[in-house]
């Protein structure tokens, strides 16, 4: 198969199956599920494939109805965007494949629309990263919002009421997008990302580039969840069912992070972000408090779902911290982060639905001995997530902080690295209390063994155990991410 | 150099053995029998080692690039090899002793005791063997989290509480070490452990030379027991006592001031260190944990604890030696490694004597045991004179070496501390010894030694405390080791 | 200044409309007013865009013989135009993805308004 297709081939793969799934659940609602893996499942194989071929290639750039750019709309499938894509799909196989039984628990009836906004929100996240004009992203991050929101109105009582109010403040972040990029229009008078960024350098200075750039950085610091621009994420994810909220929380603010990547650090370049604005500063800091914030806050929650919602508040800090800092080296620590902390997440979302699946809670202060014992392999797995949270050698966790810390110190940042520093601490006094509560912790309850069904434990226990791989592999991971670096 | 795999294999053997002692979770002859084997492997492999470091050469195995252009290196040189036999050595005596003590105590969990401290050991390896930063900090992190359920094995609320506070020093502390070895790396390009150290000609400002060296004193010093940062050692005696005796007398604390003296003339360089003035920071802090140290080990009641702070005091005199940058006083470091280890591994097997077969924690309810266990105070009574300086123990000899080399530095002070400590170990042993021989005790009759799996253990070590005192280079040549190593730190090759 | 106020009356609807929409959202307690606010400040970008596409002296963009095509200012710049049907339509599913999420707090919660709603999930 030439690969010169393939970026159509593996969002067009979603589109298909968003079609395919409707028509066929409407017949046989319980095929829902296997479908969705079943797509989900050629669009990770596809992307995988993908990313293989494309190291060390050119970027292949694909033409829709052989339109040229400017003109026309296209897909860039470089470095970045097949990494990131590669990293999005596989995480939502796995989710899905955990979402057999869980859906049946959590979504009777609703299996149908559920897997084809999912399909449908998986397509949107996909062209986000692959569009190379301005304007399609707008759509491509509505289609996925749009679905998204429709996915995480759906769990408990108050589900709803947060989906609603992430619906505003998610469209006023799309609106300040799309403000931003009509302010752009009128300068360069183009919208694709490759021609904008050789026009861009005459116009740096003009208050209208200028402020198209702020609205964008706001607008898709909304998206995601950029301190303190959170106030929706904690919310709807707590209260998404667990299928929605492991689906979104590890790869939604993952893209709306990469679109900052792609268009601060790629399309304007350090020189003209900082040109009048010290917007990098800006973001660094923003990013660092976001850090802090979301972690201090993680310790004073007692829900499971909650305290991860919050820690994605402080993970997503790495991302835009590593970006802020604008060189190679923090460059790399923030997109091996998108990776790490997608699986990291991942699994820790994963766990906690195998949890609120067995025990109807994820209420951290109830967990006991009785829970390692009835679910040992659930809670290993969570123990390796957690301790590459913390960021201990050699999982995965601990090669992002690195590459960070090398950052900051090659900016003299001593602020961020203290930062950094800090905040694997503050992981570490809201893990292990849970761990402590899971091992240690007397109980009367009883303790037999009663892990969730293989199609759930089995994603769970990949993922912790993709952590220990990453983490092994990651100079290789490393040497191919840094080329992507302009 | 020699590229080989037997380094690999030497730490890797113990972790091997881990899924064999888990699945023999139902039979526990057939568990301790994995534990005894690996330990023998374990301490063969180390030995073999021993002829290349002789010959002053290293046998290094090169494994993939962990991040790009920086490999994990298992390097095992004259000082590497020397520390694993120590640790390698006293596990397969411990693991004897551990097998009394858990039995004899009725343990619960010790599958898992017995499982992480398998884990421990191959950490402890891989930290005499690290040739290079990231593998140090790896094998540092591994050796923390495996100690944890060693720590909180009681799991009673003393325990949890104390590997809670175990959790929050030795973490803070491989932060600090990741943050030094990111500086480290930015500023020299490099994370080797090279004899002589990455810094020299790098023409580094003296406030981040300092910033430096303090984040490294930070992250080796927590779990070298340095003062102020040394209070989850005495903490962590609520584990069992075989715990406290290998991984908190040798193994994990060793770790430590072996990551200090790495530190000192690996990575900062002995000239270096010479050149900012940061010895006489070490020196500072090391000479105030000794007395301190000492001072306070008086006020503790109970036996583990007060052993806890001797070994806290003990360890500064091996950084101590480190700080004096002078080759006797790095001999003195090194020999003190093998002598402290060996006298207060006997001192808490006494301890876990004690309590397994009196139940008895406090020093002031050990009146006239020694009529009862006459072999085990015995014992004590060798180690307690080794630990304060009495010839013909090892612990003399250390000493003696130390103070030579403070004075070959031209320093008066060192030697005072190492005379004023003597007497102040002299001054918390000699009332346990007293009590224990020369007052009544009460409802000792029908008690006598611990089980032979407990006590001839404790009379090897204390054997082993008079043999190397006599012949410091018997068996395993710790004195020209010793040697071999001061030289290379001080010429740098 | 007054040359500026005026020159530019166009963007000054456009800041207008988005200060009374965000307005809506921030300050309204009812849940459907902020999706009116929302609308609004959709509206007022969608303006926007079709504003950048005016030009002075020039007609629609519909090909016309007597206009030379050669020079592109004669005719409006008709990609804003096409850009935002787009725009509108994703602003239309917006709204109904939030109606129907109104719809499902409705029945659960029988009030719209925000406080409320937060008092009944305390």
């Amino acid at each position: 198969m030439s690969i010169s297709q393939l970026p159509i081939i593996i969002p067009f793969v979603f589109l298909v199956w968003a079609l395919l799934i409707p028509l066929v659940g409407f017949w046989k609602s319980r095929l829902s599920q296997p479908l969705a893996l079943i797509g989900s499942g050629l669009s990770a194989g596809f992307s995988i494939y993908g990313f293989i071929s494309q190291i060390g290639m050119d970027p292949i750039r694909y033409r829709f109805g052989g339109w040229e750019p400017p003109i026309g709309i296209e897909f860039v499938y470089d470095g970045l965007s097949s990494f990131i894509v590669m990293v999005i799909n596989v995480v939502a196989f796995f989710v899905l494949m955990h979402s057999k039984h869980v859906s049946q628990a959590e979504l009777k009836g609703k299996e149908m629309p559920f897997f084809a906004l999912a399909m449908l929100m998986m397509l949107g996240l996909n062209g986000i990263v692959l569009t190379g004009d301005l304007f399609n992203l707008f759509v491509f991050l509505e289609i996925s919002s749009l679905s998204a929101y429709a996915l995480l109105s759906i769990g408990r009582p108050a589900a709803p009421f947060a989906a609603f109010r992430y619906l505003i403040i998610g469209t006023v972040g799309g609106s300040f997008y799309l403000l931003g990029v009509g302010f752009l229009y009128t300068v360069t008078g183009t919208l694709n990302i490759i021609d904008m960024k050789a026009m861009l350098p005459q116009f740096a200075m003009q208050p209208a580039v200028v402020t198209g750039l702020i609205l964008i950085t706001v607008g898709m610091g909304i998206k995601a969840a950029l301190y303190p621009m959170h106030g929706w994420l904690p919310d709807v994810y707590t209260n998404a069912n667990s299928t929605a909220s492991a689906l979104v929380a590890p790869i939604g603010t993952k893209v709306a992070a990469y679109v900052l990547i792609r268009v601060l650090l790629m399309m304007f370049g350090i020189d003209l972000m900082d040109a009048v604005v010290p917007l990098s500063t800006i973001i660094g800091v923003l990013a660092s408090a976001g850090i802090i914030y979301g972690s201090i806050l993680v310790i004073r929650q007692t829900d499971l779902k909650r305290m991860l919602a919050y820690s994605s508040v402080s993970q997503i800090g790495y991302i835009l911290l590593g970006m802020s800092l604008a060189n190679p080296i923090g460059f790399v620590g923030a997109v091996l982060h998108v990776l790490n902390h997608a699986v990291m997440k991942g699994c820790l979302f994963l766990v906690s639905g195998n949890i609120e699946f067995r025990e109807g809670h994820t209420d951290v202060t109830r967990f006991d001995k009785s829970y390692s014992k009835k679910y040992p392999w659930t809670m290993m797995s969570f123990t390796i997530a957690a301790i590459s949270m913390i960021g201990l050698p050699p999982l995965a966790g601990f090669f992002s902080k690195w590459y960070l810390a090398m950052g900051t110190v090659q900016n003299g940042d001593w602020l961020f690295l203290a930062v950094i520093l800090v905040s694997s601490l503050l992981n570490a006094v809201y893990f292990f209390r849970i761990i402590e509560n899971v091992y240690l912790t007397k109980s009367d309850a009883s303790t037999e063994y009663n892990e969730v069904p293989a199609s759930m434990l089995i994603p769970t226990i990949v993922l912790a155990i993709a952590l220990l791989v990453i983490g092994l592999a990651n100079a290789w991971i490393v040497s191919t991410i840094l080329p992507m670096y302009g | 150099m020699v590229e080989s795999y037997t380094p690999l294999f030497a730490v890797l053997v113990s972790l091997a053995a881990v899924p064999f002692i888990l699945f023999s979770d139902k039979k526990p002859n057939l568990r301790e029998f994995w534990t005894i084997l690996a330990s023998i492997i374990k301490f063969g492999l180390v030995m073999s080692l021993l002829p290349v470091a002789l010959s002053g050469s290293s046998v290094q195995t090169t494994l993939f690039e962990i991040i790009p252009g920086v490999p994990i290196v298992l390097k095992a040189d004259a000082f590497g090899i020397y520390f694993a036999m120590i640790a390698s050595g006293l596990w397969m005596v411990t693991s004897f002793y551990s097998i009394g003590y858990m039995r004899d105590n009725e343990e619960k969990n010790q599958t898992r005791y017995f499982a992480s401290f398998a884990v421990c050991l191959s950490a402890t390896i891989g930290i005499a063997f690290s040739g290079n930063l990231i593998t140090f900090i790896l094998f540092y992190e591994m050796l923390t989290l495996a100690t944890y359920p060693l720590v909180i094995h009681k799991e009673n609320a003393a325990a949890i509480s104390a590997g809670r506070q175990y959790l929050v020093y030795t973490l803070t502390a491989g932060v600090l070490l990741i943050a030094a070895s990111v500086l480290t790396y930015t500023y020299t390009g490099s994370m080797d452990f090279t004899p002589g150290g990455l810094f020299a000609g790098t023409d580094m400002s003296f406030a981040m030379m300092v910033v430096i060296f303090l984040l490294f004193v930070g992250g080796v010093g927590v779990k070298a027991g340095m003062m102020p940062i040394h209070s989850w050692l005495p903490s962590a005696m609520a584990a069992p006592t075989p715990v406290s005796a290998l991984l908190h007398a040798v193994a994990v604390v060793k770790s430590g001031v072996f990551g200090v003296i790495r530190v000192v003339g690996f990575i900062i360089g002995t000239d270096v260190m010479a050149e900012f003035g940061l010895n006489d920071i070490l020196m500072v802090l090391a000479g105030t944990t000794v007395i301190v140290a000492s001072l306070m080990a008086f006020n503790q009641d109970n036996l583990k604890r007060r052993l806890a702070y001797s070994t806290v005091g003990h360890l500064s005199y091996i950084v101590m030696g480190a700080a004096m940058l002078t080759s006797l006083g790095y001999m003195g470091s090194m020999l003190h490694i093998a002598a402290h280890a060996t006298m207060k591994i006997t001192l808490f097997f006494c301890a876990g004597a004690i309590y397994v077969n009196l139940h008895k924690e406090n020093i002031s309810d050990l009146n006239g045991i020694a009529k009862a266990m006459p072999w085990t105070m015995a014992a004590f009574t060798i180690g307690a004179m080794g630990l304060a300086g009495v010839p013909p123990l090892n612990g003399f000899v250390s000493k003696w070496t130390l103070a030579l080399g403070s004075l070959q530095g031209d320093m008066l002070i060192p030697v005072g501390i190492l005379v004023v400590s003597g007497l102040l170990n002299i001054g918390y042993f000699f009332p346990i010894i007293q009590r224990a021989y020369f007052r009544e005790g009460k409802g000792l009759e029908g008690y006598g030694e611990a089980s032979p799996f407990m006590v001839v253990p404790i009379m090897i070590t204390a054997i082993l405390s008079i043999v190397f005192g006599l012949f410091p280079n018997l068996f395993f040549h710790f004195y020209e080791l010793a040697e071999a190593i001061s030289n290379t730190l001080i010429t740098g090759n | 200044m007054g040359e500026f106020l005026i020159g530019h009356y166009s963007y000054w609807l456009t800041i207008a409309l988005i200060c009374v929409g965000l307005y809506g959202i921030l300050f309204k307690r009812n849940l459907v007013k902020k999706a009116i606010g929302l609308s609004i400040l959709q509206s007022a970008i969608i303006l926007f865009w079709v504003s950048i596409a005016t030009k002075w002296d020039a007609t629609v963009p519909v090909r016309d013989p007597g206009i030379p095509t050669a020079d592109v200012a004669n005719y409006l710049n008709p990609l804003p135009h096409t850009l935002m049907l787009t725009a509108i339509v994703v602003g239309v599913a917006t709204l109904g993805v939030g109606f129907a999420l109104l719809i499902a707090i409705w029945n659960r919660y029988k009030t719209l308004d925000e406080t409320e709603i937060l008092n009944k999930i305390q």
